[in-house]
This record gives C-alpha cells, structure tokens and sequence, in this order.
C-alpha cells in the first residue's frame, strides 16, 4: 500500500512537470510567450533560462526578434518586469518589446480611474478659490474672476467661465475647455496659454470650446466644432 | 436663545460698520433685544458711528482676559430703553488679542440674552475675520457697485461658504446710484447678484445723510423720511422673516408736468 502511493505521488509531479511554464509561439509581430502563472516565479525564469538557451543556438545570428510576454494573471513587479527584460535580452536577437498581465495593483487602477474619470461637482468656484482634478472634470456652475480650475483631462463647464481654466494639466495638448458662457480672463491647455482681449467683446450666448490648433495657439471656436476635432472625446470606453 | 449674525464684506469702506449700526437700531425700533459686537480691535468705529464713544469703560478685550464681566462692558443706548446695547471693541490691542474660541464663547454668552446678536466684521480675511465669522450663526456680506469690492464679496462668500456652522450667506448692496447705473456706469442689482449668486437681502441707495448722521453719532435709521433709512428698516423687516419688496431705485419725477407725462405714457 505504501509502496503504491509513493509511487502514485511520484508519477503525478512528474506529469506535472512535463506541462511546461513556458510556451513559445512565432507570429508575425515576433515572438509570443505564454509564461504559465500557477508556479514559482524563480521555477519560471529557471525554465525560461533553459528554453532561451536551448533554442539560442538555432537563431543567433538573424534579425531583432521582438518578443511578447503574456503572463497571465501574474502581478509582476517592476523590478522583476526588469529581470524577464534583461535575462531576454542576453539572449542577442531577443528583445521584449510588451508585457502584458491581467493584474495590476489597487493602486495602479484607482490612479488609472482617477485619470480618466470624469469628476462632476456642483459649486461656484469664487476667486481664491482652486478646484484640482486628475481626469476630465465637469463643473455644474460657475468659475468667477479670481477662481482656478484644473484638470488632468478637459474641462467642460455649465455655467460661466469668468476666471481661469487649466485642462492638460500633465501636458496633454489635446485637451479642450467647452463653457456655456465663456469669459474667461485666462486659459491655459498643456503648456500655452492664452488670455482674454483686453477691449470689450460683444456679448455673445452661445457655448463656445476652447482647443489648441496647429499652430501651437489657443483658439476659441463654436462648441459643435468639437465633434470633428476631437473625434475622440466620443467614447463608451474610457482610458487605454 | 438668539442668533447671532456677522456682517462682512472683505473690502474696507464698503459701509459694513454703517450697515451693523443701522440694522441694529432698526432691529432695536421693531422692538427686538439688540448686542452689537464690534471686533474690529485696533480701529474700532462701530462706538462712534452709534455716538456712544464717551460712554466706554471696558472693552471686548477686558472681557476676553477676564478683566470684567460682559455685563459690565456692555454700553446701553438710552435711546432704546433696553433694547440696545453695544460691546466695544479694544483700540488699545491689536487682533491677535483674541481668539476665535474666546469669540465664539463670547458670543454664545450674549445669545443667551439677546435676540440678536451682530457682529462687526473687520477688513480683510486674517485674525480679526476669523475671530469675528467663529461665533456667527448667519453672515450678511456688504459690497458696492464696484468691481473691486464684487470681487473681495465673491472671495468672502467662498470662505464663508467653507464654515459649516454658517447659513448661507445673504447679500446687501451699498451705495446704489441710479443714475450711474442707468448711464450704464455702475455695475446693477441684477448684475451683482447673478454674479454671486446669493439671496439679495437689500439693496441701499447711495445718500449723502448717511454720512451726516454718520459723523453726528445718529444712525440714518432714526430718520425715517430718507430713503437709506427705509432700506434699512425693509433689510432688518426682512431679517425677521417678513416678505417685503424691494423699493423702487429711481427718484420719482416731481412735479405735475412729469406726472401729467407719465399719465400720458410719455417719458
């Protein structure tokens, strides 16, 4: 009896470790690797160490093959997503071009969500006061003279627009301020900024955006223009 | 127990010392229990808007360290038998005399006793705002048809808007000029308060016996035929929860040629 289950034991890890961890694919982008993620990340890159050098002598001298790494639901740190890159890129022709995981940390999705949600809050913003938001922000109310908002993403506001407004924040140019009534004393998209004519203009009700053009400047335009564009602030899907 | 009311506006001169005075006697004439709080300390002039500078003895900052009871800082106005009273601010100290605990203990002293309690407001938005907004229930913010002072209203009500134990905030326009505002030289009511977007609580016509009364000690409300002094009465009937509109802005044309005109629908 003891002899058969010592025996059923051993022939079961050795079925196991016929499965390997490592799969290789050729496609037409390169090389894809499916990384198992049930095992040991050290019995990984052991594996992985054998096969790359297994196959190393085969293709040494050919072209840069990029390579995909899909490693499943693995959480890889970024030191250990520096490891599979340079243990790959020993290999000469080899390099790693993405790597893909079906996980990320709380951290890193909350940040992601904070940069591409749209934040609504309902207030006036009155002069003094500033309202800092990471992704695109939609205010129900007015910005008076002296007020700030900012944004990561654009700025769309239902109200007046009388002080300043920042969208792109982090440098993202192809952010847009859309008022129902645009009076702004300043705007600034990205890095470029623009403020208003210092004679009266007349008054005109309508909704009006505010983008950046080709040449480089502020320009304040019709909010329909919007549609074609910014063809891309249409989406169900936000983000990546 | 009463409620205890600041008046501010951010900007200097605006008219909120006036305002405190005149509300308060106005207050005082419907027949409420009135204590107005004077925390401008260092430039006190509520005492002498209200002509009761002689009569001072001790001062808010007496109080605050211990030196008397509130009782006895207390200047009653004779003219309202014991309607009235007035707790003077110290000219001697600076703002930082007080604090805004000791303000707000002081304050919910005097609501035990009064129906009102109003508090003026220094200046600016350091210390002696903090300590005058730490007690206040409700706050009235002061401003004039100027930009300057429309923008100072606009940065007060978004502090005041932060201060949780506050109402919010209601709005009283000063110094009105009809004229200017038809020209289309003054910024108007409308104006104003689509801009701020507050409850209007009054709107005050600019008048020259303002300043007249001002400098004799008589609040204008003790006046009744000027029409500052009837705005003032309409914002303190309005304080009590009376509906009443706002009166006209315009001078009536006098004389019966106008009135013959205006029959006629000419203009």
């Amino acid at each position: 009896m003891d002899v058969f289950v010592e025996l059923f034991v051993e022939v079961n890890v050795v079925a196991k470790q016929k499965q390997p961890y490592v799969t290789m694919k050729g496609t037409k982008d390169g090389l894809t690797l499916h990384l198992d993620d049930t095992c040991s990340y050290d019995d990984l890159l052991k594996e992985l160490e054998e096969k790359l050098t297994a196959s190393e002598k085969a293709e040494s001298d050919g072209p840069l093959v990029s390579v995909h790494l899909k490693v499943g639901n693995r959480y890889l740190t970024p030191e250990q997503e520096e490891e599979l890159r340079t243990l790959i890129r020993r290999k000469k022709n080899l390099v790693v071009e993405s790597i893909e995981s079906n996980v990320m940390t709380k951290e890193e999705a909350l940040e992601w969500k904070r940069k591409t949600e749209i934040v609504s809050v309902s207030k006036i913003v009155r002069s003094g006061q500033v309202l800092h938001v990471q992704g695109d922000l939609l205010l129900i109310g007015d910005v008076n003279p002296g007020g700030i908002v900012i944004a990561g993403g654009n700025i769309f506001i239902l109200g007046a627009l009388r002080g300043i407004a920042h969208a792109g924040y982090y440098g993202n140019k192809e952010a847009v301020i859309a008022a129902s009534i645009m009076k702004p004393t300043q705007l600034r998209i990205g890095d470029v900024m623009n403020r208003a004519p210092d004679y009266k203009t007349d008054e005109r009700n309508e909704m009006e955006c505010a983008y950046i053009d080709e040449h480089n400047q502020i320009v304040v335009d019709r909010l329909q223009l919007l549609a074609q564009l910014r063809p891309n602030l249409t989406r169900l899907e936000r983000g990546v | 127990m009463g409620e205890a009311i600041v008046i501010t506006s951010g900007k200097g001169g605006v008219g909120k010392t006036t305002t405190t005075a005149n509300i308060g006697t106005a207050l005082a004439i419907l027949g409420k229990r009135v204590c107005l709080v004077d925390t401008d300390i260092g430039l006190r002039n509520l005492d002498v808007v209200m002509g009761l500078e002689n009569r001072i003895i001790y001062d808010l900052v007496d109080v605050v360290e211990g030196r008397c009871t509130v009782q006895k800082a207390l200047v009653k106005d004779k003219r309202f038998d014991d309607h009235l009273y007035l707790l003077p601010a110290a000219q001697t100290s600076d703002k930082s005399a007080v604090s805004p605990e000791q303000m707000k203990q002081l304050v919910d002293e005097l609501k035990q006793d009064y129906d009102y309690v109003l508090i003026d407001c220094p200046a600016g938005i350091e210390q002696g705002y903090r300590n005058a907004v730490a007690g206040a229930d409700e706050a009235i913010v002061v401003t004039t048809p100027e930009v300057s002072a429309v923008r100072d209203a606009d940065r007060i009500i978004g502090l005041l808007e932060n201060e949780e134990h506050i109402k919010p905030p209601r709005l009283i326009i000063n110094r009105i000029r009809s004229h200017m505002v038809k020209n289309g030289d003054m910024l108007d009511v409308d104006e104003i308060v689509m801009h701020l977007s507050i409850d209007l609580l009054g709107v005050i016509a600019d008048d020259e016996n303002v300043i007249k009364s001002s400098n004799k000690g008589e609040p204008i409300v003790l006046d009744p035929s000027s029409k500052a002094s009837i705005a003032y009465r309409n914002i303190a009937r309005r304080i009590l929860g009376e509906s009443v509109p706002l009166q006209p802005l315009e001078d009536e044309q006098k004389g019966i040629f106008s009135k013959i005109k205006k029959l006629f629908g000419v203009r």
